[in-house]
């Protein structure tokens, strides 16, 4: 599964994309979050507050609850300011 | 029609607006928003607008459909850029062609609305001494302008 981040999630994560395999356990949005949050300092830097966390599943948004199966591409980004 | 594009360079407002109304001759009304960088006080020498080019295109496309469809217009365009963007220029463009001005006008504050809320892309500030400023946050009155329209619809 590839996983992108934007804006000061992938400043605090320390990078822009990457590839995982996705664990044992991990069924949700919500499940990946406290994975990646868990696994290095990065993770924890960008997902000290998961509630402010927005998702995207394959290019479209994602509330945390959404199922990942089947996912190809899994984005983290802030609350959008475009516009 | 609907026209959505995301780049980089400037817009020419008046070229796309001619380009939308070309033949058109059920377009009573043509309203034309267009989103410009302030310097907050002089404090910015520019913003930055980062994007997820996957996603982006395909997310003002949905917001775009729905709001041709909610609003019956006879055309709609809309324009974002990224990129660095400085005071006074161009951010975005929105412009809404209807049979009548209510529907046009609001087609244009609906899509603004939904744009900002939905459409991935985020500000970074650039700051007059020379550093990178913050991220900008994301303004609840956003959400509270963008959830008006789901309580008109069940008004």
């Amino acid at each position: 599964m590839k996983l992108l981040y934007f804006a000061w999630v992938r400043e605090r994560i320390g990078k822009a994309e990457e590839e995982i395999a996705i664990p044992a356990g991990i069924e949700t949005v919500s499940d990946l979050i406290a994975w990646l949050a868990a696994r290095d300092e990065g993770g924890a830097r960008a997902f000290n507050e998961p509630e402010v966390i927005r998702a995207a599943i394959d290019r479209t948004h994602a509330s945390h609850d959404m199922p990942l199966a089947g996912a190809q591409e899994v984005a983290f980004f802030p609350p959008m300011t475009g516009g | 029609m609907i026209t959505v594009r995301i780049q980089r360079e400037p817009f020419d407002v008046q070229a796309e607006a001619t380009l939308l109304t070309a033949g058109a001759t059920d377009v009573g009304a043509l309203v034309t928003f267009t989103g410009l960088c302030r310097d907050e006080g002089g404090r910015l020498l520019a913003l930055e607008l980062e994007h997820y080019p996957g996603m982006a295109l395909e997310e003002i496309t949905r917001i775009a459909e729905e709001t041709e469809a909610r609003f019956e217009l006879e055309g709609l365009t809309v324009i974002h850029r990224h990129g660095l963007v400085a005071p006074g220029e161009q951010i975005v463009l929105v412009l809404a062609a209807a049979s009548h001005r209510r529907a046009a006008l609001q087609a244009a504050d609906f899509m603004m609305d939904y744009l900002k809320t939905r459409a991935p892309f985020w500000k970074r500030e650039h700051l007059t001494d020379g550093t990178l400023g913050d991220w900008v946050q994301a303004s609840a009155a956003d959400d509270l302008d963008a959830a008006r329209w789901q309580r008109d619809e069940t008004s």
